[in-house]
């Protein structure tokens, strides 16, 4: 007690200084979700929706211009908790572009006859007389917004920590928002609520390991730095053990986020309850924050004993790319097979992350990147499939789509081939990437394990071509296309070019990864 | 201005104008495809005529643009002796295919325009997979040629298409993966030794690889071409393909698209794992050699007439694999002028059955007989097709498998035994299915429904009997432009022919 007050009053307090321009990106997302809140508070209702909507956009926008002004930028900022540096931006950049295709479709409203994929009253037990008060009121509301926006505002924040504690602070930020989100769609509400209640659970839980993890390497070196934990590997101070366990609960929680197997048996179902919408923001955006984060800790952190994880992240990668593919294999339901899709894809992108080489950091980054527009492109189509009852997700339903709207058709089946790997796509060029650092790296045995995965899970894909080009409508309760508004047409046009660009001419982006060069230790 | 480039570009684009054509308009589409399928002809006339042969080891015509620097990928194309042939056997049967599947596309599932469009679109990724000099760009085109025969085999196609395709896709992919995972790791290798990675062919075939890797890289492209090719026991898709998909993809699948595996196994294998490949080399040919004798077996044996011109190009293929893996000059100058005389005559038989179906609305031999009395140009053109198939002397397929038995029994006498066998059982079905189709009593179904070939059919066929028999009587063109090619990979494997035995008469021996 003696010693506190002897430091209060011998030393002069300096205030933490704020490297305020190279936190713009992230600032600039928060600060709208502030105001977003405070919007939803004040606003008449029938202002709210065009006001959020620019106050989103014109924040995600700002955010992407920050990110550019940013470029180049290599600092520890905020008294060593943020680190701002190549990949930082290069990951804060990928998720503000995927956020606004996201948002595009977020906002669509003319998809659904009574009006956007939300729920009136999320609140309200579903099947109840209160419920259907609502939906008959027609009201909607815009909460999903300051969500979404804190949302981002967390990824952003998630890759870019260097310290463990900051990095637990972001992925509340972040997955808090995705409990609530995941529980607004309009139908079928108790599988959303399932969904939700679901996604929080586990999602405390993994929180949980996460906290554990950090206080035993905590334990251990006495920082929760990420570069203070790698001197402390590197003089090998302390109780062996702590790390172990420390690193194994650690990894717990950030597998959990990507949806890695053994823990990945959230995905399916939230996926599936969740609002197909922002199932897609979710897919796409939260896997590249996690991935950022799960890279600057083994890279930064736990570089010097990669050889003491790796082992581990080998059964994984493989362990995550067998199950995805197999699981998917059975599915009859469109979000469902995404879902396990993207647990397949999570496997391959582990490959670049386990080559722990420079072009494992590129090819992960890479690969992310094209799996997110491809996922909320694939996502986004998925809303304009429906029937009377909603979105028709069955995959019998989708028979014949390709004869009824063969450009929707076309677009979802350049989606499967780029998920597939088929070169030309933008999966092709993450898939090669990722797959050229595993063997670099010395990872063969993933590598054909990824091959042989990506065989299998061809066939998957195929399958729904098929069902789209080859076969005939079902004659009763098949789906049609509704005609969407721009929103969501700019969204699938985007993720379409996109798509195609990254896989033909996938020079700059790759170029891109090239010059954000390592993480910054 | 690269005359290779504009082959490559031609049908492209050709597709793209005849994706912009008004739907309903089925006949403008296959006027616009014939025209510039025939130009893309043209051009490779053209560029025959430029190819300098006594040169033909060399990679000639050639350009290269950096594609994707970062992973060291070049957009470069050229053509050796062997890549030139192939070349020009793709853009002479695309017209022919046009041509002569005029209806095909009809009353189908998809367009007519989208049937044009897919064809001129393989035209390209053929011109493509046969001229990279890349490897990167090689494999792009192995797997891009998948796409869209897909739909050709599962818009137009027979009764069972949906299997058929998904089976074709499926096998295709899991081998063209399979070479993926080489493809890396050969770059990977060129990364190791030369600083930075590169797929350029020639800079590939000049590393030295240790034999262990060598082996595994070498599988990873091996299974991969002997899926394409197919070879027995990876043969099981083409019958479903080739009997399900209509007449013309037929020929192009079977003629030119399985071409790219015995040419990959010349090309790729051969010279860029040589010690793999010699150590490869016994199984590989008693796998060739169950491929002629297995496949003949099952051609004899089917009823399904297109099931049975399939199964004869396994046997056919299990020759073309034999040439080239016996490691003689004319074992691999035989495999190459094989590849391009089976296309021909593969190509006469699918047609011709193609059109024998269409009459008759069956596939089977059943259902025919004695169509020789009621359509006897199509029983002739059938007959001259059927015995360039079983290469009698006189027609192409002769000289190319002759080439091939002469240079297995200079090495591995054995096994030109047992080859030797395939041309009997090749008279066997060729000649069984003709006996039971064309000649006999003609049944009254028969009668009422097998009209002879019309102008357009005959226009269709004839030039293909035209080289057929031109190829039979004079094949030394393409030889020369094939034998300096064949030479390089001889060099490049490591392989010299073994010297002539010549028997030494009794009493002058010391």
């Amino acid at each position: 007690m003696s010693a506190i007050l002897a430091a209060t009053t011998t030393t002069t307090w300096d205030s933490p200084t704020i490297e305020y321009s190279a936190l713009a990106p992230i600032l600039i997302v928060l600060g709208a979700a502030v105001i977003s809140v405070l919007l939803e508070a004040f606003l008449p209702r029938e202002y709210r929706r065009p006001i959020q909507l620019i106050l989103t956009f014109s924040a995600l926008v700002l955010g992407l211009a920050a990110v550019w002004w940013q470029r180049g930028t290599r600092e520890i900022a905020a008294e060593g908790s943020v680190a701002v540096d190549g990949p930082t931006l290069f990951m804060q950049g990928s998720i503000l572009v995927l956020a606004i295709i996201a948002a595009l479709v977020l906002a669509e409203r003319h998809v659904d006859p009574a009006g956007d994929s939300f729920a009136p009253r999320a609140s309200a037990l579903p099947g109840s007389e209160d419920e259907q008060a609502f939906t008959r009121l027609g009201w909607f509301q815009t909460e999903v917004w300051p969500l979404f926006l804190f949302c981002v505002g967390g990824m952003l924040l998630f890759p870019a920590s260097s310290d463990l504690l900051t990095m637990f602070v972001a992925l509340e930020v972040l997955s808090l928002p995705l409990y609530i989100m995941a529980g607004l769609a309009r139908r079928r509400r108790l599988l959303s609520q399932e969904a939700a209640l679901k996604y929080f659970v586990l999602g405390s839980f993994s929180s949980a390991f996460f906290l554990y993890g950090v206080a035993l390497l905590y334990g251990y070196a006495g920082t929760v730095d990420l570069k203070g934990i790698a001197d402390a590997l590197t003089r090998n101070a302390g109780e062996q053990g702590l790390v172990i366990a420390g690193v194994a609960l650690l990894m717990v929680g950030l597998l959990f986020k990507i949806g890695a197997a053994p823990f990945h048996q959230w995905t399916p179902d939230v996926y599936q309850g969740s609002p197909t919408s922002v199932t897609g923001f979710m897919a796409a955006c939260t896997k590249v924050a996690a991935f950022g984060a799960l890279l600057r800790v083994m890279y930064v952190a736990l570089g010097g004993i990669r050889w003491d994880w790796r082992p581990v992240m080998y059964i994984i990668a493989g362990l995550t790319m067998i199950v995805g593919t197999l699981f998917a294999l059975t599915q009859t339901d469109i979000k469902r097979m995404l879902a396990y899709s993207s647990i397949a894809q999570a496997g391959f992108i582990l490959v670049g992350v386990l080559a722990t080489n420079a072009e494992g950091l590129q090819g992960t980054m890479v690969y992310l990147l094209a799996y997110g527009i491809a996922t909320i492109g694939a996502f986004a189509i998925v809303t304009l499939v429906r029937d009377s009852t909603g979105e028709a997700t069955h995959l019998s339903q989708w028979a014949g789509l390709g004869k009824k709207s063969p450009l929707v058709a076309s677009a979802f089946a350049l989606f499967l081939l780029a998920f597939a790997g088929i070169p030309l796509t933008s999966g092709f060029t993450g898939k090669f990437a990722v797959f050229t650092a595993g063997i670099a790296g010395g990872a063969t045995g993933v590598v054909i394990i990824g091959v042989l995965a990506s065989a299998v899970a061809a066939f998957f894909y195929v399958r729904v071509i098929v069902l789209m080009f080859f076969n005939e409508p079902p004659t009763e309760g098949g789906a049609s296309v509704v005609v969407p508004s721009t929103f969501t047409t700019f969204a699938i046009t985007v993720t379409v070019a996109l798509t195609l660009v990254i896989g033909i001419l996938p020079q700059t982006v790759l170029q891109l990864t090239q010059d954000a060069g390592l993480f910054l230790r | 201005m690269n005359w290779l480039l504009v082959l490559f570009l031609l049908p492209l684009v050709g597709a793209a104008v005849v994706m912009l054509l008004p739907r309903e308009n089925g006949l403008l589409a296959k006027q616009v495809g014939i025209a510039v399928s025939v130009i893309t002809f043209a051009v490779s006339v053209v560029l025959c005529f430029q190819f300098d042969a006594a040169r033909g080891g060399d990679f000639q015509l050639g350009f290269a643009y950096d594609w994707i620097p970062a992973f060291g990928v070049q957009f470069a194309m050229a053509v050796d002796g062997i890549a030139l042939v192939l070349v020009a056997l793709s853009t002479c049967l695309v017209p022919v295919v046009l041509v002569a599947g005029w209806n095909d596309a009809d009353g189908a599932r998809g367009s007519v325009k989208g049937y044009i469009a897919l064809v001129l679109l393989l035209e390209s990724a053929m011109i493509g997979v046969f001229a990279a000099t890349d490897v990167f760009l090689f494999y792009v085109f192995f797997e891009a040629m998948l796409v869209p025969v897909y739909f050709l085999i599962g818009r137009y196609g027979g009764p069972r298409r949906n299997y058929a395709a998904v089976k074709f896709l499926l096998y295709s992919l899991f081998g063209g993966l399979l070479m993926l995972a080489s493809l890396i790791g050969l770059y990977v290798v060129s990364a190791d030794q030369t600083g930075s990675g590169t797929f350029d062919f020639l800079s590939l075939a000049g590393l030295t690889i240790d034999p262990t890797t060598q082996k595994w890289l070498f599988l990873g492209f091996f299974i991969a071409f002997a899926i394409k090719a197919p070879l027995v026991p990876f043969h099981t898709w083409l019958p479903d393909a080739a009997a399900e998909s209509t007449p013309g993809t037929a020929v192009l699948l079977v003629g030119v698209l399985d071409k790219v595996g015995t040419f990959g196994m010349l090309r790729y294998c051969l010279e860029l794992f040589p010690e793999a490949s010699t150590w490869a080399t016994p199984v590989v040919i008693a796998l060739a050699v169950i491929s002629i004798i297995y496949g003949a077996l099952l051609a004899i044996g089917q009823n399904d007439i297109k099931r049975l011109i399939a199964y004869t190009s396994v046997s056919h293929f299990g020759f073309i694999v034999l040439g080239v893996f016996v490691m003689t000059t004319q074992g691999q100058s035989g495999a190459t002028l094989y590849m391009v005389n089976h296309g021909f005559s593969t190509a006469a038989l699918f047609l011709l059955a193609g059109f024998m179906i269409s009459r008759r609305g069956s596939r089977f031999i059943d259902d025919f007989g004695g169509v020789q009395k009621v359509a006897p140009v199509l029983a002739g053109f059938l007959l001259i097709a059927g015995l360039s198939s079983l290469a009698l002397p006189g027609l192409s397929s002769f000289v190319s498998e002759f080439l091939v038995l002469q240079g297995t029994f200079v090495r591995y006498a054995w096994v030109g035994v047992i080859a030797t066998i395939g041309i009997v059982l090749a008279a066997l079905y060729i000649l069984l299915m003709y006996q039971r189709t064309m000649t006999g009593p003609t049944p009254d179904v028969v009668r009422e429904k097998v009209g002879d070939l019309g102008g357009r059919e005959v226009l269709a066929i004839a030039p293909l009997l035209v080289v057929i028999i031109a190829l039979g009587f004079f094949p030394q063109p393409v030889l020369d432009v094939i034998n300096p090619a064949v030479d390089r990979v001889m060099v490049n494997v490591g392989a010299t022919d073994p010297a002539p035995q010549v028997p030494v008469a009794e009493g002058t021996q010391p």
